[in-house]
């Protein structure tokens, strides 16, 4: 069974984010790494891959600069091989946009299953998956936290407001799955040195056969107009526990007729 | 050319309309526009009183969509009657599971970009303005459209109050579901409900939410029963849900529900800016957590510096003792 999972390269939430006065994008400089809720991804995508007893993994993305360091970290992880879509018209893309880029790429591999996480952790708009499944025609299943395969089907237990949906799709679609659908593997250190040398497939715009009108800041058809800062909540009242503080909170509740 | 006609994609779960839905029809009317709705599923007829009240002059029905998921059926059927002449200039949709497939299809279907998480909407003229949450909530984004509508905007429950009007009920009007091919696959073989006690998460006065910090999955239970004494719901951070110690439906958060209670007490939760999207709105917030540089504390009005595995339990002794 052939896997694609699509993976975005991300600058680390550790460090700290900014937005550019100018142009009202994330600051996106230095090393980018695996978004790591694309790390599930690439464990149900593995894992899925072995259980079918064949097949493998292509990781599907899209990064400024030919970024691969997270695409690495994901090879390192088991995944065969990468499309990688790199192109300066790409700057400024939408979710539309992108899921135009990534469709174009995905057709590439052929998959069975497109994996993809719910949503990124930097843009977390969540509508990536299912408008890339639209463009490719296929059924979609998003919010699973349980995902099985066989006879060419997939069964997933899909998150609702109240509980879980039992949800069966004929393959090929696309699934999205939450962080915790599975643990994530560390890549091993045979792992990291076989991903060097793992196949990374770049392409252009053009080599896809997109028009750059149709992606990047002019596909997006919107803009940022203004970044400020938000009212501040005003500075609360911070103390120290020393054997007291569930006191402070008792007559904070009582100041609010909670008690 | 002004904001003359707005669609809202209106949800139902148990047979009512959400509160998302409602606070979208109040948002819609306030723009001062026509406002219609889009509904799916076999019980528009009983909730066409409701939308009117609310202000929606009509209900386009998508009518049962049997055991599909409403995505790709739903999504079809909304671009078909847009291609078909009847343009509205924004269609607002709850940022739900549901809503955001139906977003995401539609977005493509009528190759028209979408703006998501949005917390705010002025209308501005002849132009929308959306506002949204960055880092946390600590900066606010303000964006618009530049292309052709109608202009689709993925909105986040609470972000206005739902007010009912006096309007009549809304006139029901069949919308036909396009023949969808493989687009339309996935069938829901069961739905299953994780049964909770007291107060529903997203409507509770007082929420009581645990975290990493806990340690463990057998520490949730003081969590839940400080909830209990204060008659409030137990919630939980991405961390815990992950890691399997709670149910999801107990998920404080960007991908989980969005709280906003007279009291939000965060026990052992750092305060991740996924976790500070879904509660940072709350009236009050206490938080208990033992590292003092812990981002929650920038937005708690008392913060406790202090270990929750000591502070939780003297403090559920307290106010047992007071009961």
């Amino acid at each position: 069974m052939n896997v694609v999972v699509c993976v975005k390269q991300i600058p680390d939430p550790a460090a700290p984010q900014a937005v550019d006065p100018q142009t009202h994008t994330l600051v996106r400089e230095g090393k980018l790494i695996l978004d790591d809720s694309d790390a599930y991804g690439v464990e149900m995508g593995l894992q899925l891959a072995e259980q079918a007893g064949g097949g493998e993994v292509t990781l599907v993305s899209m990064a400024p600069g030919g970024e691969t360091s997270g695409l690495r970290t994901a090879l390192a992880m088991g995944a065969a091989k990468a499309i990688l879509v790199s192109d300066d018209s790409l700057k400024g893309s939408d979710a539309l946009s992108t899921a135009k880029v990534l469709a174009k790429a995905v057709e590439r591999a052929h998959p069975d299953l497109v994996i993809a996480a719910t949503e990124s952790t930097d843009g977390y708009t969540g509508t990536m998956p299912v408008q890339l499944a639209e463009l490719l025609g296929l059924p979609s299943v998003t919010f699973a936290k349980k995902v099985s395969v066989g006879d060419g089907r997939v069964h997933v237990e899909r998150q609702t407001e109240a509980g879980y949906d039992e949800v069966d799709c004929p393959l090929p679609a696309v699934v999205t799955v939450t962080a915790g659908v599975v643990e994530p593997r560390y890549p091993s250190f045979k792992g990291i040195m076989a991903a060097k040398s793992k196949p990374v497939e770049q392409l252009t715009v053009a080599d896809l056969g997109l028009e750059p009108g149709q992606v990047g800041a002019a596909g997006a058809r919107q803009e940022v107009t203004d970044v400020s800062a938000a009212d501040e909540r005003k500075a609360g009242e911070i103390v120290t526990d020393e054997g007291d503080g569930h006191e402070h909170v008792v007559r904070f509740l009582e100041q609010l007729k909670l008690v | 050319m002004s904001i003359d006609k707005v669609w809202v994609l209106a949800e139902t779960a148990d047979g009512a309309l959400t509160s998302t839905t409602l606070e979208l029809l109040t948002k819609a009317r306030a723009m001062g526009a026509t406002t219609e709705a889009v509904a799916w599923g076999t019980g528009t007829a009983a909730v066409a009183p409701v939308l009117g009240t609310y202000g929606a002059s009509t209900v386009h029905d998508v009518g049962d969509i049997g055991d599909a998921l409403p995505g790709a059926p739903v999504a079809a059927a909304v671009a078909a009657l847009v291609e078909g002449g009847n343009r509205p200039d924004v269609i607002l949709v709850p940022a739900s599971y549901d809503g955001r497939d139906i977003a995401g299809r539609l977005s493509v279907r009528l190759d028209s970009p979408v703006i998501t998480n949005v917390v705010d909407l002025v209308a501005d003229g002849d132009d929308v303005r959306s506002q949204h949450g960055l880092f946390g909530g600590a900066q606010v984004a303000t964006a618009h459209f530049t292309g052709a509508r109608p202009w689709i905007f993925v909105v986040r429950a609470k972000s206005f109050a739902a007010e009912p009007g006096t309007g009549d009920p809304a006139a029901v009007s069949a919308l036909p579901v396009p023949e969808l091919g493989a687009t339309n696959g996935a069938k829901v073989l069961a739905r299953h409900v994780e049964e909770r006690t007291g107060p529903k998460l997203d409507e509770a006065e007082v929420v009581v939410s645990g975290g990493r910090g806990l340690g463990g999955a057998e520490h949730y239970a003081m969590i839940e029963e400080l909830a209990g004494l204060l008659r409030g719901a137990a919630g939980a951070s991405r961390a815990i849900v992950d890691a399997g110690w709670v149910p999801y439906s107990h998920q404080v958060g960007q991908t989980g529900k969005t709280v906003k209670p007279t009291v939000y007490i965060a026990c052992g939760i750092s305060g991740a800016t996924q976790h500070l999207v879904g509660m940072k709105g709350s009236k009050n917030i206490v938080a208990i957590n033992k590292d003092q540089d812990a981002p929650i504390f920038s937005v708690a009005d008392l913060g406790i510096v202090g270990d929750v595995h000591k502070v939780v339990p003297k403090l559920i002794e307290a106010l047992k003792a007071r009961s």
